[in-house]
């Protein structure tokens, strides 16, 4: 079976391009130039050349010694966390801020829900001297302070969305808004693979460096390319795009997304859009949606703000629906046990969003010879203060002495 | 197809005044009395807005009148309830205005029905692009009487434009700046440029100008180059606060113009 995108923009039944008239010139403008710009051996040369040298690029694939022996299995970490500005979006943001300038753009918009994304944005602007607008959930402007005052200093600036629930969804309705408003000299830099075609499918082409590198990592490694299983969370779906890319023609690799569960999936404070939600048509795609039966979006809850999003991209809509990925869920409690477990088994504290992929290790069957990989798609810096908030109420054991 | 919008502007080649609100807002009951005043007030043409939660390509006015519809309780289901003896007193063109979530969880085709059951004449969902329409809606609209009005902006190039125009069947709804609803309140020399561009085209179907026309000066201007134009943000602000809907309406209206 093919996943890719098809000529008219769709993954089997999702996908497209819902888009009002408005972003007509500029979305038609990207689908027909963005393959031959991105193939074009200037743009590779440049692309590389920053994801080694800027970025840091390739990201190190980790054995998890304890980690594994704890769960009697192999386990290797992909190490997006130690990419420059601390998660995946920097793979996109180096690629789209290419296409930008290709395209003669000036001013580069975004979204953002954990501040990742806009922290990877501002950059390649202060990179390449682009006047830089984030717009970002108000709850969200408080709740990773950190990453605000870094687009801030970078150069950029942070607007609050004060619609709806003021987190990710508003967030990207408001960007929207802006390139509507601003349609000639704009280029729009979305972060996850959603919004209209071209954009899932740039993106991900963007963010499948990830698996590139994972396959000849290891190979090296183990002398084998494929690993059993894949696992990355999936808000919109980006890291885990990344992750899986270049193992969905490779039926005999297990992959798993893991969505954010929030307080329950049988609450109504979850975000978790494949397990409970039903096809529909928002940001501009057709795919999977948390909404009422009249059609209204209903608002996510996640503890991370990276996943805090009612929709996810085509390309894992179509997964589902073909059962070529799994997608389970973990709640926020799962979710602040598995960083924990990983920060002091590992000495590495993840992102509250790279937590749920840890998360399921606890929920799923590992044979001792299986080789399973996690993307661990960012690090936890921006997390701090709401990992403190929490083990202040459950203080963490200490650390286990010697092997565990 | 022949229906109420065709015979409009068959009949009426200038000044057509159209008039968006969103239904629910105020309050839930509004709707219909919203539109037998501005009946009373001799607007020619009605679109009712279906509110939705993700209203991209409209400003903080319909963004706004959108949230307090759904909090009221709005729903295509209860527009169709409110709706369903509007005919009985209301004859010109009435237009349902939403994006296309809402439509497509109703279901396309038991929403059609629906709306030539109430007798809508034509639909405006800025959200359904024109091949999806073409291949998928087209059909079932056409079925059921309905006109799809679709949108074009000063960035909308002419070959997209010459399609448009052979693609619509009632008239085109001619984005006067490239901006979201209720952004800006005026109307530049550069639109105008753009109007008299589209107009030298030689389209088949008639235009009226909305986004910007908010008073009885942009009203006036918007007329000179079609055959009409839109109100929607402006009115919608004039809906707000607690006075009857007749006086809100007729004021309104009369700020407008005195219909010809």
């Amino acid at each position: 079976m093919n996943y890719q995108v098809n000529e008219k923009g769709y993954y089997g039944e999702f996908g497209g391009a819902y888009i009002p008239e408005m972003m007509v010139p500029n979305i038609e403008e990207l689908r027909r130039t963005y393959l031959e710009i991105i193939q074009s051996y200037d743009f590779r040369q440049e692309f590389i050349g920053l994801l080694k040298n800027y970025v840091g690029r390739p990201s190190p694939l980790y054995l998890a010694r304890r980690l594994s022996e704890k769960y009697q299995s192999n386990i290797f970490l992909k190490r997006e966390d130690l990419n420059h500005t601390g998660s995946h979006k920097i793979n996109n943001t180096i690629g789209q801020i290419l296409v930008a300038k290709k395209l003669g753009k000036q001013r580069i918009i975004a979204e953002t829900g954990a501040g990742q994304h806009g922290l990877a944005t501002a950059t390649v602007c202060a990179l390449m001297g682009l006047k830089c607008i984030v717009y970002m959930g108000a709850v969200d402007v408080e709740r990773q302070a950190p990453n605000v005052k870094k687009m801030r200093m970078l150069g950029a600036e942070v607007i609050p969305a004060l619609s709806g629930n003021q987190t990710l969804k508003d967030a990207t309705n408001e960007a929207m808004r802006d390139w509507i408003n601003n349609p000639v000299d704009t280029h729009y830099i979305i972060g996850s693979v959603v919004g209209p075609h071209p954009y899932p499918d740039m993106v991900a082409r963007f963010q499948s460096v990830i698996s590139e590198e994972i396959r000849w990592q290891l190979d090296e490694q183990t002398g084998r390319e494929n690993p059993t299983r894949v696992i990355a969370c999936v808000g919109g779906g980006s890291n885990a795009a990344g992750a899986f890319y270049h193992f969905l023609d490779q039926e005999n690799v297990e992959l798993i997304g893991v969505e954010a569960a929030g307080k329950g999936v049988d609450t109504a404070e979850t975000a978790a859009t494949l397990t409970l939600g039903t096809p529909g048509v928002l940001h501009s795609s057709r795919s999977i949606l948390m909404q009422t039966n009249d059609g209204q979006i209903t608002e996510p809850y996640s503890i991370s703000a990276g996943l805090d999003y009612p929709g996810i991209g085509p390309l894992h809509a179509n997964l589902f629906a073909t059962k070529r990925a799994k997608y389970l869920w973990a709640t926020d409690a799962e979710v602040l046990d598995a960083a924990l477990e990983l920060t002091q088994l590992e000495g590495i504290i993840p992102a509250l969003e790279s937590a749920h992929a840890l998360a399921v290790l606890k929920k799923i069957q590992m044979k001792p010879e299986d080789v399973t990989i996690v993307n661990l798609s960012g690090r936890g810096d921006k997390d701090m203060e709401t990992y403190l908030k929490h083990f202040e109420k459950a203080p963490p054991k200490p650390s286990p002495k010697g092997r565990a | 197809m022949n229906n109420r919008i065709n015979k409009l502007f068959h009949e009426k080649k200038e000044r057509i005044l159209s008039v968006y609100f969103t239904a629910g807002y105020p309050n839930l009951e509004d709707t219909v009395p919203t539109i037998r005043e501005l009946v009373k007030n001799g607007v020619d043409l009605i679109e009712i807005g279906m509110p939705f939660s993700d209203p991209v390509p409209d400003g903080p006015v319909i963004q706004h009148s959108s949230l307090i519809a759904l909090q009221n309780g709005m729903s295509i289901r209860k527009l169709f309830e409110q709706l369903k003896d509007i005919r009985q007193t209301v004859d010109i063109p009435l237009i349902l205005m939403g994006y296309i979530n809402p439509v497509l969880q109703y279901g396309v085709e038991a929403f059609c029905r629906k709306c030539k059951e109430i007798g809508i004449d034509g639909l405006i969902i800025p959200d359904l692009p024109m091949d999806v329409y073409e291949e998928e809606f087209k059909a079932v609209f056409e079925a059921n009487g309905l006109h799809n009005i679709f949108l074009i902006t000063p960035q909308t190039s002419e070959e997209r434009l010459r399609k448009i125009d052979a693609v619509s069947t009632g008239f085109i709804y001619m984005v006067s700046s490239n901006s979201t609803t209720g952004a800006k309140t005026s109307v530049s020399e550069l639109q105008n440029e753009y109007f008299e561009r589209v107009n030298s085209f030689g389209l088949k179907n008639p235009r009226l100008i909305g986004f910007g026309i908010s008073n009885a000066e942009t009203f006036a201007n918007a007329c000179e180059y079609a055959s009409g134009a839109i109100i929607g943000s402006a009115f919608v602000k004039a809906l707000e606060g607690s006075d009857p809907t007749d006086q809100k309406v007729s004021r309104f209206i009369n700020s407008i113009a005195t219909v010809s």
